[in-house]
């Protein structure tokens, strides 16, 4: 299999990808680490007229945490140097239990998280772990740069708010409120398969109570799934098997799986229950066995 | 190096977009004229003629069609081959020299690492990738190394053995 024809440019600078996404044509598509994009345009679900290849630009293969606490991931910065990012494993567990469960090594050695984040399938394990932790994406355009907020970047499957001559240059996690716990667990029939279930949850402590908590669903709905009523349920009192319960039951309803290859409806839900539950039952001390 | 391209005979055919790269692959310097949707598999099998790089299930599943870019494990069914412009390629064809097998290949004949050979090239680079920069692997850290390979004979077991033995091996000749 092969693509369709397209003309390709490989830009130095920003700037210049800029430019030639404004006046490419109709299709354009941006290049990262193609291993969505690619796929598809040897399938033929996708045929762009133009691809633009920022992987010659400088400057963008980065993540760092900024003085404020915030984490910066540029757009070139690969699923494999997350995995490997000693950064994540001190401060974001959420990102840091998802990063070594993204497809597969080979895989992770091209791909990006702002890639991901931008292809919206509604398997991509990164949209939802952004969603938990609250971030956003900024995207740089002839107009300037904007950060949008990921519960409103996605809009649908494969579909985000980019304009055509926007590109995706970062994403950005804010700075914690509190202590950061939480995880990411994913069901796949094996390595490198989409997510039957995956659920991810990020909780920010303080005190003893939860001040900020995000739980967000891979691959059970037409698009990532923020089960905002199960993050509240949290929110303001201790972690306590109560919480949890509550919290389980109503990301479960939040669910809207279907039967297929990879398992029946009841059974998605189900897990989707099981995984907040374990998730947080190894974030709170002694709640493991109760809510287990 | 010649490539034949379709023609269409719409006004494209006219004007097909060929960009000249230049690259490394095992050692020797190239030049190529390719069109832009030319894979990396297809430049390294068919515009070289190195076929150790296999083409299994040219959907990013299998890994059969694993090479190294500047060092990198990565599927070279799923890159464009443009994009190796300037960048080193290592194909399985780079391990042995003239007179002898690499560890790493030799390690798959000792431990019976092969039955049909098919994903072999694929896992012998992923191997060699993991190896490189962790020259004294756990089991665990082989089998998580080569999880994007397939293999349908059902054979792991020799080949996590082969990639240990040549671990062991490598670092007797360090």
């Amino acid at each position: 299999m092969f693509p369709s024809r397209f003309r390709y440019e490989a830009p130095h600078s920003l700037d210049e990808a800029i430019s030639m996404l404004h006046d490419g044509g109709d299709y354009v598509k941006v290049l990262a680490g193609g291993q969505s994009l690619v796929p598809m345009m040897k399938l033929r679900f996708a045929s762009p007229e133009m691809l633009v290849d920022i992987n010659n630009i400088p400057g963008l293969a980065y993540h760092r945490a900024d003085p404020d606490g915030s984490l910066h991931i540029g757009a070139l910065c690969r699923h494999a140097d997350l995995e490997h990012s000693d950064l994540l494993k001190e401060t974001q567990p959420t990102m840091a239990a998802a990063a070594p469960l993204i497809a597969d090594p080979l895989v992770r050695n091209r791909g990006t998280l702002v890639g991901s984040v931008c292809h919206a399938d509604p398997q991509g394990d990164w949209a939802s772990v952004m969603m938990a932790l609250g971030a956003s994406v900024v995207a740089q355009g002839p107009r300037g740069r904007r950060a949008i907020p990921i519960a409103g970047f996605v809009t649908g499957p494969f579909e985000n708010v980019l304009e055509p001559d926007e590109i995706a240059v970062e994403a950005v996690v804010p700075p914690a409120k509190g202590a950061r716990s939480g995880g990411y667990l994913k069901l796949e029939r094996r390595v490198g398969d989409f997510a039957t279930v995956g659920v991810a949850v990020a909780v920010e402590t303080s005190g003893g109570t939860v001040v900020r908590a995000g739980i967000a669903l891979t691959g059970v709905g037409g698009s990532t799934i923020g089960a905002t009523e199960a993050a509240a349920a949290l929110t303001g009192k201790p972690l306590t098997p109560e919480s949890i319960a509550a919290a389980a039951e109503l990301a479960a309803g939040a669910a809207q799986p279907k039967t297929d290859h990879r398992g029946s409806a009841e059974y998605k839900r189900h897990m989707v229950s099981v995984f907040v539950r374990r998730i947080l039952g190894a974030t709170a001390p002694g709640a493991t066995e109760r809510a287990a | 190096m010649t490539i034949v391209y379709d023609d269409l005979g719409d006004e494209a055919a006219s004007e097909v977009p060929v960009r000249k790269i230049r690259f490394t692959i095992n050692g020797q310097k190239k030049v190529a004229e390719v069109e832009p949707r030319l894979l990396l598999a297809d430049l390294i099998r068919r515009g070289i003629g190195l076929t150790g790089t296999h083409r299994g299930c040219d959907t990013t599943n299998c890994g059969a069609c694993t090479v190294l870019v500047d060092g990198k494990a990565i599927k070279s069914c799923t890159m464009l081959a443009v994009q190796v412009d300037g960048r080193e390629v290592t194909t399985v064809e780079g391990l042995a020299s003239a007179s002898e097998l690499h560890p790493i290949q030799e390690g798959f004949k000792q431990e019976h690492g092969l039955q049909c050979g098919f994903c072999t090239p694929g896992m012998m680079m992923a191997a060699k990738a993991l190896l490189d920069h962790n020259p004294d692997p756990t089991e665990e850290d082989v089998r998580w190394a080569l999880s994007g390979n397939l293999c349908r004979c059902t054979g792991y077991q020799n080949i996590v053995k082969s990639v240990l033995w040549a671990a062991e091996k490598l670092r007797a000749e360090a």
